[in-house]
């Protein structure tokens, strides 16, 4: 008897005290939103927001709905963390390379740019560059082409546009030759492990990338032209690049700040990983007359990246979570948009704030669902 | 055969090589450095492209021509084996060894040769380089924020006093050390706030209490001398009954006043900011995140299924949301949650919200060090008749503590870092303050200083604490 009381007793004090607790907000907020007038409830997402998005990837004006301002928000959200994690993962992996690397300079400008990096708050960084940086840039009429087709200016990056003609063919030929690597890769890996051969599958695969989508130019009839910016006059002083896309200071400022803070995490990662790789293992694979490359592709990065992945995909969502730093540059993100201008207007904070931190939690916890299945796939399976 | 020997250095014409090399490699990094610092090109007669190419070739042939293996020169196979083991490697020497020599001019005119040091007005900024006298005006700003000029000496005193207490524990004799961790845990932190309360916020003090708090503090006290069978219970339920009891039901919120003291002049924490703030809100959150990290760190794996739940939960909450939506909530979402009259300021407000949203990344750190303990440990101590609190007091957590110094150490950066983001409630820290003063009218353009002076304060702190935690990190490390 003593025994489960002793079990239970804590239990049920925490469990008391979690539900106090939540019982006393509850009724709080009750009682301070009737007093205030305010109901609570969703009905608003559906109503008209009447307020305009500087930077939108799907069409978006002020009569959209306050549910169209969240996807808008969110697909910001997404752009930003995607071109971020893509840059961070290149300059990342360079940079834990090059810390290896047993050229002196070298691996002391890497450490060098990890040590700066890393020890800055991000804020600082993205604001130095929205604020400092690229505040330094010229006017678009002063504007150097880069290129001959792109112009780097105050206003933003402004780049020619695609024009596709027949762009399902374009896809379709893309998606089967990715389709035919993964099948090539596959057999080949099999084609390894029974009979030891090799396929070079890098080669073909190169060449499938290149040739099918080719093929589609040729007799698919998919075209492509560009479409050039090009400046026009507002007023007497006030120019700007017409056509094209449009890249505004603020997404330049926050993807260059965000992969620059974040690929020094990454760096560290990629090297403890390949770190992390015992050199009797190297030592093993070269004595069974592996050559170098073989080495690297089949026992030290199989076993590094098991090392590597899991605080990388940490630092992913890392990098997620702080692009909502870009509401203090006024990029318009789902805090920007959502939690901020759409909050400010209806004056629904529980359900605003609840919401966007909903919709941050369920993208780490699927990310890390995702991270959780692949850790289990190739843990080593001890036996 | 003699020809292709004579383009493949070895050790046979070394000197031959080694000269010549030499020389070219010499040239290459004179060339730079004459046109980076005195803007003259000695190639100028050559074409254009070529003249811009031509260090890097030269000095990639003088490279080529001392590699030489084992030439007997100890400082040449230094050299080699350093920056020169192939031409990849001597391609990528050079082109940093070139970017260092060009970049070193820029920075060094900017920062101190063409940059403005004297007078306190705007005027003096007309050369091409930095303006010091932009921060040298508007420091006290950033250290002090809005701050009333006359009594900023309190900050530093209370600063200078709380840096003096805190380093008790060098000075600490064999025979205080054990009452080290008590101070440090619980002395000291009381005493900052002390500090914090009646120094930097200041204001009338009225030393009332309720009859609540009163009975509680008492309960406690007879706490100590109760048979040890029933202390966690009596601890867990009669304080807090006895004082919601008093404080709510019997002596509504009635006070008994004790005295009333006139106190330093009251400072709003609206008014607090700079890098003091900085300090401020990253002491405070250091401090609250850590046992609450601890609390449901434990929580986390204990054997109560319900306790278990509700800490991974509350962990994975947190880390789950950016940073700025929890002090969001703490801005706008919060006070709806408590009762209408009941007003917590807002520094309060976000301390806690960083205090929360950090323990659950200190939860996770302390939870990995009692995963990577053996379970002889635990055994060991539970057969030598520990309860549960005595043996993760005594035995667990010192051990893995000791283990997650760096994870700790990595999560504290963190939160230095993040205290910037403290702008969302309104408070200016010293990143807060500077994008205050760049739109001064009066100071308009000078964003780069700013951020550059933030940048090398918070660099200056955040490479320090993550020295002090690797030499800690040393310092502890006890072979197992």
């Amino acid at each position: 008897m003593n025994f489960k009381l002793k079990d239970i007793v804590p239990q049920l004090v925490t469990v008391l005290a979690v539900v106090l607790i939540f019982g006393f907000f509850t009724y709080n907020a009750q009682v301070n939103m009737e007093n205030r007038g305010i109901d609570f409830g969703y009905g608003f997402l559906s109503q008209e927001s009447s307020f305009d998005v500087q930077f939108s990837l799907i069409e978006y004006d002020g009569s959209h709905s306050y549910f169209r301002a969240y996807l808008v928000g969110l697909l910001n959200t997404i752009l930003v963390s995607v071109i971020g994690i893509i840059l961070a993962t290149i300059l990342g992996v360079i940079v834990g390379i090059a810390r290896l690397s047993p050229n002196y300079l070298i691996n002391q400008f890497a450490a060098f740019y990890v040590e700066f990096f890393r020890n800055i708050p991000l804020l600082l960084q993205i604001f130095f560059w929205y604020f400092a940086a690229l505040r330094a840039l010229p006017l678009p009429q002063d504007a150097e082409p880069m290129f001959g087709i792109s112009y780097l200016t105050i206003k933003g990056l402004f780049v020619p546009a695609f024009i596709w003609q027949n762009f399902n063919i374009f896809f379709y030929s893309v998606t089967a030759a990715i389709i035919a690597i993964i099948v090539i890769r596959t057999h080949a890996k099999k084609v390894q492990e029974t009979q030891g051969k090799q396929i070079p599958v890098l080669l073909i695969s190169i060449g499938l990338i290149l040739i099918l989508p080719l093929l589609s130019f040729l007799i698919g009839g998919v075209r492509l032209s560009f479409e050039v910016p090009v400046l026009k006059q507002l007023a007497t002083t006030s120019f700007i690049y017409e056509g094209g896309v449009s890249l505004p200071p603020e997404l330049i400022a926050l993807t260059l700040s965000l992969s620059l803070y974040t690929a020094t995490f990454i760096a560290e990662c990629v090297r403890a990983g390949i770190q992390g790789v015992g050199k009797g293992q190297k030592e093993a694979a070269a004595s069974i007359g592996l050559t170098p490359n073989q080495v690297l592709k089949l026992v030290v990065m199989p076993q590094a990246l098991r090392i590597i992945i899991p605080p990388t995909t940490n630092q992913y969502l890392n990098l997620t979570k702080n692009s909502s730093l870009a509401a203090a540059i006024a990029y318009p993100d789902l805090v920007l948009v959502f939690a901020g201008t759409a909050l400010m207007q209806t004056g629904k904070a529980i359900e605003i704030v609840s919401i966007t931190m909903f919709t941050y939690l369920s993208l780490s916890v699927s990310i890390s669902l995702l991270m959780n299945w692949y850790n289990r796939k190739i843990a080593i399976t001890e036996k | 055969m003699s020809k292709i020997n004579f383009l493949k250095p070895d050790k046979s014409n070394l000197n031959t090589f080694l000269y010549l090399g030499a020389f070219l490699f010499f040239f290459s990094v004179l060339d730079v450095s004459l046109n980076s610092f005195f803007s003259l090109n000695i190639t100028s007669f050559l074409p254009n492209f070529i003249s811009f190419l031509l260090p890097i070739i030269l000095g990639f042939i003088g490279l080529y021509f001392i590699r030489i293996e084992l030439s007997g020169i100890k400082q040449l196979d230094l050299l080699n084996k350093n920056i020169n083991t192939n031409n990849f490697n001597a391609i990528l020497s050079l082109l940093i060894i070139f970017i260092i020599i060009k970049s070193t001019p820029p920075i060094l005119s900017w920062f101190y040769i063409d940059a403005s040091f004297a007078g306190d007005s705007k005027d003096v900024c007309t050369g091409s380089g930095a303006c010091w006298t932009y921060i040298k005006v508007w420091m006290r700003r950033f250290m002090y924020g809005m701050y009333p000029n006359a009594e900023q000496w309190r900050i530093n005193l209370s600063f200078i006093s709380l840096a003096l207490l805190g380093s008790v524990g060098y000075f600490a004799t064999d025979r205080f050390k054990k009452y080290l961790t008590l101070y440090y845990v619980v002395i000291y932190p009381f005493i900052a706030f002390l500090f914090i309360f009646f120094f930097i916020s200041g204001g009338p003090v009225f030393l009332d209490f309720s009859y609540g708090i009163i009975a509680a503090i008492l309960s406690i006290i007879i706490g100590f001398f109760i048979p040890n069978k029933f202390k966690f219970y009596y601890f867990l339920i009669v304080p807090l009954a006895l004082y919601i009891l008093l404080k709510y039901f019997i002596f509504y919120e009635e006070l008994i006043e004790l005295g009333k003291l006139e106190g330093l002049n009251w400072v709003e924490t609206g008014a607090w900011g700079g890098l003091s703030l900085t300090f401020i809100i990253s002491f405070f959150c250091l401090i609250f995140c850590f046992p609450i990290g601890m609390a449901f760190a434990l929580g986390r794996r204990s054997n109560f299924p319900l306790i278990r739940y509700i800490s991974v939960g509350f962990i994975e909450f947190w880390r789950g949301v950016p940073l700025i939506t929890v002090l969001f909530m703490s801005a706008v979402m919060f006070p709806m949650f408590l009762p209408e009259d009941f007003f917590i300021d807002k520094l309060v407000r976000a301390i806690i919200a960083i205090s929360l949203f950090e323990a659950a990344y200190v939860a996770e750190v302390i939870r990995g060090g009692l995963q990577a303990l053996p379970r002889g440990q635990y055994e060991a101590a539970k057969s030598l008749g520990m309860g549960y609190w005595k043996m993760h007091i005594f035995v667990i957590l010192p051990q893995a503590l000791k283990l997650v110094i760096p994870g700790i150490a990595n999560t504290f950066l963190a939160l230095v870092k993040d205290t910037p983001l403290i702008f969302v409630v309104g408070l200016l820290e010293i990143v807060g303050m500077l994008n205050l003063a760049k739109t001064n009218p009066e100071w308009l353009g000078f964003a780069m200083e700013g951020y550059v002076f933030a940048a090398i304060i918070f660099w200056i702190i955040c490479y320090a604490m993550s020295k002090y935690s690797y030499n800690l990190e040393q310092k502890y490390k006890t072979d197992r």
